[in-house]
């Protein structure tokens, strides 16, 4: 399917979406409630199918923290975006390593990195860091006197 | 991990493979649970090399990240650097000269067959056999060093840039790929000779490692890994860019997804990519290899992902940009990292020694995985 043609399937299927406008894929902008339900439809419907989670991270936008999924189909090499919004304090957001296994990885990174807890994984440490490491490396906030250069 | 080592409750045993060790290529670290000699679970540690690569990028312009790419995949740099300026091309909308563009699909092949070239004395290496390795580096060299006129380094090259690519071929260049082409074209022979054909070879990496086509799916396995368990996952031929949609190559799938079917797709594209540089090498267009553009570059506000197909997979660039001279938040989705985290499903219920194959036909870098 062509990105109009994602976007009205999408809208038949659930209603009040939030699109993003001027992406080159469809972005939909989804809740941290609503993100696992929401996963499960991409995963399982038939005419949607996307089975290929190739690319999972998290931004920090100062405010906030927004994760960021980009989903494929393997059947219909389509393409869609999915964002959620998650709050700093409280970064929570449902783990979809159940639906997509290469998701077990990413989340590990991203919650080392950038310090997303992702509710419901099997394995949720450090993958890069060590275990007593402090503080999220790719967050805006971060600061480390000993080994970083500011430019 | 010392903590780790020993054996559990249930009797099994728990060892340490790498970080210093010969098979993993590098500093990778795996936490191996054994009931005798049966895998029972593989479990990588990572960070040995981990440079946090995307922080670094973050305050570097678009014109110097390119530069600490090439130190991710060391292996196939070129397409590293080509991911990238793809992606900030994109954000800038420029248009690449004819020639630049038949030089990038050049210079990406030869990388690919040089990567490919490595993997397949390293994998023989690993399974026991030295001389394999010495035969494909004999060949390697002679890529190192056209690569070397050009573009003056032999790993990190740093070649591709936005708008085009550093500077003009070395006059040399086109004599000397064809020379290449020529004697390794006389030494494949040998290659089926010393490897393919060889019995042991084959007894030790078929029914090695498998993975079913669903799974490699799930797992997000691309590049040969996916290939060899039939999925088409040719970023070149799905999502075409540069001149690939003109140019005469086969994706080459195997079906098996084991560790030979990753071996025979491996060797396979390394004559694909033979093909391709033999239909571009005497086809160079004149004219600039290199767009005109602005001293400091800045992308629009918004978000920028491209892919590339490398030696090991889909790399997947993702720039968020905030409408300034530097990306304000930069992800590299490596092939090596999604490739990685299906070792544990392949391995699970092999022999540790049948470990090694299996890691062997993953061709892992891990400065790729780490970043």
């Amino acid at each position: 399917m062509t990105k109009d043609e994602l976007k009205i399937k999408f809208e038949s299927l659930q209603e009040g979406l939030n699109f993003e406008e001027g992406t080159e894929w469809l972005t939909i902008n989804v809740d941290p409630e609503g993100f696992k339900n929401f996963a499960l439809l991409l995963r399982n419907n038939n005419e949607l199918h996307f089975d290929y989670l190739f690319c999972l991270t998290a931004v920090d936008w100062k405010t906030h923290l927004s994760v960021v999924y980009h989903f494929s189909s393997t059947i219909f090499r389509h393409e869609v975006v999915i964002k959620v919004k998650i709050e700093k304090s409280n970064p929570i957001v449902d783990t979809v390593c159940d639906i997509w296994r290469t998701a077990e990885f990413h989340e590990r990174e991203a919650y080392d990195l950038l310090g997303v807890e992702f509710v419901g994984h099997p394995d949720l440490r450090r993958l890069f860091l060590t275990p007593d490491h402090e503080g999220f490396p790719l967050r805006k906030d971060y600061e480390d006197p000993i080994n970083m250069i500011k430019l | 991990m010392l903590e780790e080592l020993g054996t559990n409750d249930q009797g099994d045993m728990i060892i340490n493979i790498g970080p210093q060790h010969p098979s993993t290529h590098g500093v990778l670290h795996l936490v191996i649970t054994l009931n005798g000699e049966t895998v029972k679970k593989v479990e990588p540690h990572l960070g040995y090399i981990h440079r946090s690569i995307e922080k670094m990028c973050e305050s570097l312009s678009y014109r110097q990240f390119i530069y600490v790419t090439s130190r991710m995949d060391y292996l196939s740099s070129h397409i590293n650097n080509h991911g990238c300026a793809l992606c900030v091309e994109k954000g800038l909308q420029i248009e690449i000269p004819a020639r630049a563009q038949v030089i990038r699909v050049l210079m990406d092949e030869l990388t690919r067959l040089a990567s490919h070239l490595l993997w397949w004395g390293a994998l023989a290496m690993d399974l026991g056999a030295f001389t394999p390795f010495f035969y494909s580096f004999r060949e390697r060299e002679m890529i190192n060093e056209l690569m070397e006129d050009t573009c003056g380094a032999r790993l990190t090259m740093n070649y591709i840039v936005p708008g085009g690519v550093m500077m003009d071929l070395h006059p040399d260049f086109q004599r000397k790929v064809k020379e290449f082409l020529r004697l390794f074209k006389s030494k494949i022979h040998e290659y089926d000779d010393l490897v393919t054909g060889n019995i042991i070879f084959q007894n030790r990496t078929k029914g090695v490692g498998y993975i079913s086509r669903e799974d490699a799916i799930s797992y997000g396995c691309t590049g040969p890994t996916g290939r060899g368990s039939g999925l088409s996952c040719d970023i070149r031929k799905l999502y075409p860019y540069e001149i690939y949609d003109q140019l005469q190559f086969d994706e080459v799938i195997e079906t098996d997804g084991d560790s030979w079917a990753r071996y025979k797709v491996r060797v396979g594209e390394m004559m694909q990519s033979m093909r391709i540089i033999e239909q571009l090498i005497d086809n160079i267009p004149e004219g600039e290899f290199q767009a005109k553009t602005k001293a400091v570059l800045k992308l629009p506000k918004g978000d920028f992902y491209t892919r590339v197909e490398t030696a090991r997979g889909e790399l997947g660039v993702y720039i968020v940009s905030e409408g300034g001279s530097t990306p304000y938040r930069i992800k590299f989705r490596s092939p090596g990292f999604s490739n990685l985290s299906a070792l544990d499903h392949m391995s699970r219920g092999g022999k540790i020694g049948d470990l090694m194959a299996t890691m062997g036909t993953l061709d892992l870098v891990i400065p790729d995985i780490d970043r």
